[in-house]
C-alpha cells in the first residue's frame, strides 16, 4: 500500500461519475474513475460505445456517447471491470480486479453509484423468468438481444413506456402492458400538471410521444391494475391480475428505481426516507456533500433524477472537491456552477409530477404476508412480522433472528421492504425504523485475494 | 404514587447472550422478570459471536474459571435441547471436541505448555488434552496445509449458531412470562436495598432484584449499585463466506464452518476504543492465516464480515458480583455469552433467584482488582 | 427467453453451456448466455433447491450465480462472455476442494 494520495476517487461511471472525472481533471486534479463494468455508461448508457446510429434504443440513450468520448479524451485513470469493496473514511479504497486486490488513497471520493430498480415483491416474483424491465433494456443494449416469446411489461413509470417502445422498434413487441399506477396517482398528479405544462414541456412532450408510439403499435394495456401474481413451476407461465390473466414466458417487472445506497449506508453516512420517492436517501448539501468530509454523492445514488441531472450534479460534485482541495476560489466555484445549477432546476420541476404519478400502492412496499421478502435467505413477510413481535426493533435485529439480509446480496433488494415491513407491524414511522448497516466486503472477495492484499 | 410503574420480580438490563440467558433463567425458576434492551442500532457483542463453545483456552491461571467453563459446557447439550422443545429453534449445537491450530514450532510447544498448565492448575477436577501432529491431524481436518505444525485438542469444545441462541433465550423467555421492554435508556435509577426503579421516558419499573448485564455499558452503570465492572472493549473482525458443501465438523479457534455451510474465520484482537469499523489489513492478515491453515480456502468468496465488540474485563476473566451496598443487586460481565450460557441459565439465574451467590463465585468478584499486586 | 433482434449485427464468441457449444453476440454476460441457450434458470438456492433465475441483471440481485470456467458462485451477469468460456448452472452450494 502507497502512501502517496491521488486527488479524486469517483465510483461508478454512469453519467455522474463520467461527468464529474471528466471535469475534475479539466480543473487539474488528479483523478481515478472505479467501475464494476467492462465499458463506461453505468446502467442507463449501458454499451452506448458500440452502440449503432440506428439504436432502437433512441436519441437520449445515443447522448450518452458526448460523456463517454469526454472521458476517453481526458486524462482520467479510468479503472474498469474493478470493484470497491471496502472504503475507510480517512480516504483509503481497497480494490478488486482481474490484477487482485490493491489499496490507493484519495483525498476525495465521489461516490456515483447511481441507481436500481425498487423491487417488485409480487407472489411468483423468485420463479425463472421473471425480471426486472431494466434487465430486458440491459439484454438489448448488450447484446441486441430480444425477447424471444410472451413478453408482458408489468408495472408503472417511465421506464415501462421506454422499455416497450425500444422492444416495438427492436422487432420483438411486448405482447401486454399491465399498468399498476393506482387511481388517486392521476388526480394527485394533475393538480400539478398546470404550472408544469411550460418549463417541463419537453419532458412531458417525449413521455406523451412514448406513449403514443406504443399505443400506435397496438400493444394491450390495461390500467389500475391490482392484485399481479406470477405462476408456474419451474418458470413463470402465466400472469394472473384481479380482471384478467395472460400467458407468458418472460414478465418484466418495474416499480420506479430508487437510490442504490449500499456504500452510503456502509459509511454510516445520515440518510432520511423519502415519503414522495418512498426511498431512502442520503443526506447531502447542494454540492453533493456528506457528514464525511472526505466523500460526497452525485447522480441518482443522492435521490433520484434522472440522466442529465445526474451528469450536472456529478460536474457541481467535481467542482466543489477542486474547491475543498484549494484549485480553485469558493467564488470561481460558485460563478461557474450558476450555469449548471440553473440547468439542474429544469431537470428537477418534472419530479413531482412523475413522483406523485407513478407512487407505488403499498403493498409494494407492505406486501402479503405469505409473499418471500429476503431473496437470498429466502424469508418471508410473515417472518419479519414475528420477528418484530418478537421484539426485534429494526432490521438488523430482523437480520439476527431471521437470517434476512445475510444472503449475497447484503440486503440490496430486501432492505427497503424489510424497513417498511417493521414499521407497519411496530405502528411507528419508517424513519425510526431505520435501515440495514452493510459492512464491507461491498462485494465479495475471495480469501486468497484477501490475504495478498498489500504485497507485490 | 406514581404513574405509569410496573412492578416485576426481578429486572435483566441488557439483552444480549449474557442478559438473555440470565433473564431465561430466571422466567424458567418462576420469577417474573423485566428484560431491559437498547434499540436496533447498538453495540451488542452478541451480533459479533464467532460461535465457539470453547474450554480450552479458558481460564489460564484461574482455575475457578476453567472450572467455571467446564460446568458451562456440561450444561450446554440439556440447555440446547430444552430450548428446542420450548421453542421449536434448533441452536445448531455440537461438541465434536476443538482444535487450536499451531502455525510454527514456537506456537506448538507454547500451547504444549498452556495446555499443560492448564491441566496442573485443575488439580483433581481434571483436564484432558492432546497435542495432535499432521499425520492423525489431518484426518481429522480435511485439506490441512502443510504450514500446520500441530494442533491442541480437548473433547470439551464445541460450536452452535450463537444468533439462533439469542433468538431461542428471547422467544423462551417471553413463553415463560418474561416481559421485554427494548429501545430503552435508563434515565434515573432509584436504588435501595432490594428496592430498585428504573425511569425510563415517562415509564418506571421497579424489581426487588437487579441484574447488570449490559455488556460495555454496565462499567458506567455498576457504580450506580454499589457494584464494579471495569470492562473495556476489544475489537474483533470475522469474516464469512459463500455457503459451501460441509467439509469440516470439528471447530478451530480460528476457522469454523457453520450448519448453512458459510466458513466463519475469526479472530482478532484489536484495541482501538469503541470503534467498529473494519481494517483491511486486519482482514487479510485473518485471511492469509486461514489459508495457510487450509489452502483450498482461498478459492472461496467472502461474502459478509464485520467488526464487534468483545466486553474484556482487566483480565480476561468474567465479572460476577453482588453488591453489599445494595443487596440484591448483581452483575455479569464476560466475553463468552455463548461458551457461558449453560452456566448463566443453569447455574447463575438460579443464584440470583435465591437472592445471594454462591461461594464459589466469590474469587469472580471484581474485589480482585482491589487487592495490590505482590511486591 | 431471449434471441437475437432482427437486424441486429454483432459479431458472435462460441461458449459451452451446460456443455452444449452456442454461439453468442460478442460483449454479453454469461448470465445472458445462459438465457440464450434456453434454459429457464442459472441455479437451485442452497437454502432450499428452489430453481432462480437472473432478476436484474446488473450486479444486484446475485440470482444469477453460475460455475464459469469451473469457478462456482459467479456474478455470471457480471462476467463477459469470452471465447471457450464454460458455464455451467449453481447447484446449490458449492463444492470445495476439502471434500
Amino acid at each position: 500500500m502507497t502512501d502517496e494520495k491521488i486527488d479524486f476517487a469517483v465510483i461508478g461511471a454512469g453519467p455522474a461519475g463520467m461527468a464529474a472525472a471528466a471535469f475534475a481533471v479539466e480543473l487539474g486534479l488528479e483523478t481515478m474513475l472505479i467501475d464494476e463494468q467492462d465499458a463506461p455508461g453505468g446502467q442507463i448508457y449501458r454499451g452506448v460505445e458500440r452502440a449503432e446510429d440506428d439504436s432502437p434504443l433512441g436519441d437520449d440513450y445515443l447522448a450518452g456517447r458526448s460523456l463517454v468520448d469526454r472521458l476517453r479524451a481526458g486524462a482520467v485513470d479510468y479503472r474498469s471491470a474493478t470493484t470497491v469493496w471496502h472504503i475507510d473514511p480517512d480516504g483509503t479504497l481497497s480494490l478488486l480486479s482481474a490484477a487482485g486486490a490493491e489499496t490507493i488513497r484519495a483525498r476525495r471520493i465521489l461516490v456515483a453509484t447511481g441507481a436500481i430498480e425498487r423491487p417488485v415483491p409480487i407472489p411468483g416474483w423468485t420463479l425463472p423468468g421473471v425480471m426486472t424491465a431494466g434487465a430486458a433494456q440491459i439484454m438489448l443494449k448488450t447484446g441486441d438481444l430480444v425477447p424471444s416469446g410472451r413478453a408482458v411489461l408489468a408495472g408503472q413509470g417511465p421506464l415501462i413506456w421506454l422499455v416497450a417502445a425500444q422492444l416495438i422498434r427492436a422487432g420483438a413487441p411486448p405482447a401486454a402492458i399491465l399498468e399498476t399506477a393506482p387511481h388517486p396517482n392521476y388526480h394527485s398528479a394533475a393538480r400539478l400538471l398546470p404550472r408544469l405544462l411550460w418549463p417541463a414541456r419537453r419532458v412531458l412532450w417525449k413521455g406523451w410521444s412514448l406513449i403514443r408510439e406504443v399505443r400506435r403499435a397496438g400493444v394491450p394495456i390495461r390500467r389500475e391494475v391490482t392484485g399481479l401474481r406470477a405462476l408456474g413451476r419451474d418458470r413463470v407461465s402465466r400472469v394472473v391480475w384481479d380482471s384478467g390473466e395472460t400467458d407468458t414466458d418472460l414478465l418484466l417487472l418495474h416499480e420506479g428505481v430508487i437510490p442504490n445506497t449500499q456504500i452510503s449506508l456502509a459509511l454510516a453516512l445520515e440518510h432520511r426516507w423519502d415519503d414522495a420517492q418512498l426511498c431512502w436517501r442520503p443526506v447531502t448539501d447542494t454540492w453533493g456533500a456528506t457528514s464525511l468530509q472526505t466523500v460526497s454523492i452525485a447522480g441518482d445514488g443522492g435521490g433520484i433524477a434522472g440522466a442529465e441531472a445526474a451528469a450536472l450534479t456529478g460536474s457541481l460534485a467535481a467542482l466543489d472537491a477542486a474547491a475543498f482541495l484549494d484549485r480553485i476560489d469558493p467564488a470561481e466555484r460558485d460563478r461557474r456552477a450558476a450555469p449548471l445549477r440553473a440547468a439542474l432546476d429544469r431537470e428537477l420541476a418534472i419530479r413531482p409530477f412523475l413522483d406523485r404519478l407513478y407512487r407505488p400502492a403499498p403493498q409494494i412496499l407492505v406486501p402479503d404476508d405469505g409473499i418471500v421478502v429476503c431473496r437470498c435467505e429466502e424469508v418471508s413477510v410473515a417472518q419479519i412480522r414475528r420477528a418484530a413481535r418478537l421484539g426485534a426493533q429494526g432490521p438488523n435485529q430482523a437480520k439476527a433472528f431471521t437470517r434476512c439480509g445475510m444472503g449475497p446480496c447484503q440486503g440490496r433488494i430486501c432492505g427497503p421492504v424489510v424497513s417498511a415491513v417493521m414499521a407497519d407491524t411496530l405502528g411507528r414511522p419508517i424513519q425510526e425504523i431505520g435501515t440495514y448497516r452493510p459492512r464491507a466486503p461491498y462485494k465479495p472477495i475471495t480469501l486468497g485475494a484477501l490475504a495478498g492484499l498489500g504485497k507485490a | 404514587m406514581i404513574a405509569g410503574m410496573q412492578r416485576f420480580d426481578a429486572i435483566v438490563i441488557g439483552g444480549g447472550l449474557v442478559g438473555s440467558a440470565i433473564a431465561y433463567g430466571l422466567a424458567r425458576a418462576g420469577l417474573k422478570p423485566a428484560l431491559i434492551d437498547e434499540g436496533d442500532v447498538a453495540f451488542r457483542a452478541s451480533r459479533g459471536n464467532f460461535g465457539l463453545v470453547w474450554v480450552q483456552s479458558k481460564g489460564l491461571g484461574a482455575p475457578h474459571y476453567q472450572r467455571w467453563t467446564r460446568l458451562s459446557s456440561e450444561e450446554w447439550p440439556s440447555l440446547a435441547a430444552e430450548l428446542k422443545e420450548r421453542t421449536g429453534i434448533d441452536v445448531g449445537h455440537e461438541r465434536p471436541g476443538g482444535m487450536h491450530l499451531c502455525l510454527s514450532a514456537a506456537e506448538f510447544d507454547e500451547r504444549r505448555a498452556r495446555m499443560e498448565q492448564m491441566r496442573v492448575e485443575a488439580g483433581n477436577f481434571g483436564f484432558e488434552y492432546r497435542m495432535l501432529e499432521p499425520p492423525e491431524l489431518k484426518d481429522m481436518l480435511p485439506g490441512l496445509g502443510p504450514a500446520v505444525v500441530g494442533a491442541s485438542w480437548t473433547r470439551y469444545d464445541g460450536h452452535a449458531n450463537s444468533l439462533y441462541l439469542l433468538h431461542a433465550l428471547h422467544k423462551g423467555f417471553l413463553d415463560r412470562g418474561g416481559v421485554y421492554l427494548p429501545n430503552r435508556t435508563v434515565d434515573y435509577a432509584g436504588v435501595a436495598p432490594n428496592d430498585f426503579r428504573l425511569g425510563s421516558g415517562s415509564d418506571e419499573i421497579a424489581a426487588p432484584k437487579i441484574v447488570l448485564a449490559a455488556g460495555l455499558g454496565n462499567a458506567k452503570l455498576a457504580p450506580l449499585f454499589g457494584l464494579s465492572a471495569p470492562v473495556r472493549p476489544q475489537r474483533g473482525q470475522i469474516l464469512v463466506t459463500e455457503r459451501a458443501g460441509r467439509v469440516f465438523e470439528m471447530p478451530t479457534t480460528t476457522v469454523r464452518q457453520t450448519v448453512e455451510g458459510g466458513i466463519m474465520i475469526g479472530d482478532s484482537m484489536e484495541d482501538v476504543g469503541f470503534d467498529i469499523s473494519q481494517r483491511p489489513d486486519v482482514m487479510s492478515a485473518m485471511a492469509e492465516r486461514a489459508v495457510k491453515s487450509f489452502p483450498w480456502l482461498a478459492e472461496l468468496q467472502v461474502v459478509r464480515a464485520w467488526a464487534a465488540l468483545r466486553v474484556m474485563p482487566p483480565d480476561g476473566t468474567p465479572i460476577y458480583d453482588e453488591s453489599e451496598k445494595f443487596p440484591g443487586a448483581f452483575t455479569a460481565n464476560c466475553h463468552s455469552g455463548v461458551t457461558l450460557a449453560g452456566a448463566h441459565a443453569n447455574a447463575f439465574a438460579p443464584m440470583v433467584a435465591a437472592g445471594v451467590l454462591d461461594p464459589v463465585m466469590a474469587p469472580f468478584s471484581a474485589k480482585r482488582f482491589d487487592v495490590p499486586q505482590a511486591a | 427467453m431471449f434471441r437475437k433482434r432482427p437486424d441486429a449485427s454483432l459479431s458472435t464468441v462460441p461458449v459451452t453451456v451446460e456443455g452444449i457449444d452456442i454461439r453468442v453476440p460478442e460483449g454479453v454476460s454469461a448470465a445472458a448466455a445462459i438465457l440464450l441457450a434456453g434454459l429457464a434458470g442459472t441455479r437451485e438456492t442452497p437454502v432450499s433447491g428452489a430453481p432462480r433465475a437472473p432478476y436484474c441483471l446488473m450486479g444486484v440481485c446475485f440470482e444469477c450465480l453460475a460455475e464459469i470456467d469451473g469457478r462456482p458462485n459467479r456474478q455470471s451477469c457480471m462476467v463477459t462472455v469470452a471465447p471457450g468460456m464454460a458455464i455451467r448452472r449453481q447447484h446449490g452450494k458449492r463444492a470445495v476442494a476439502g471434500e
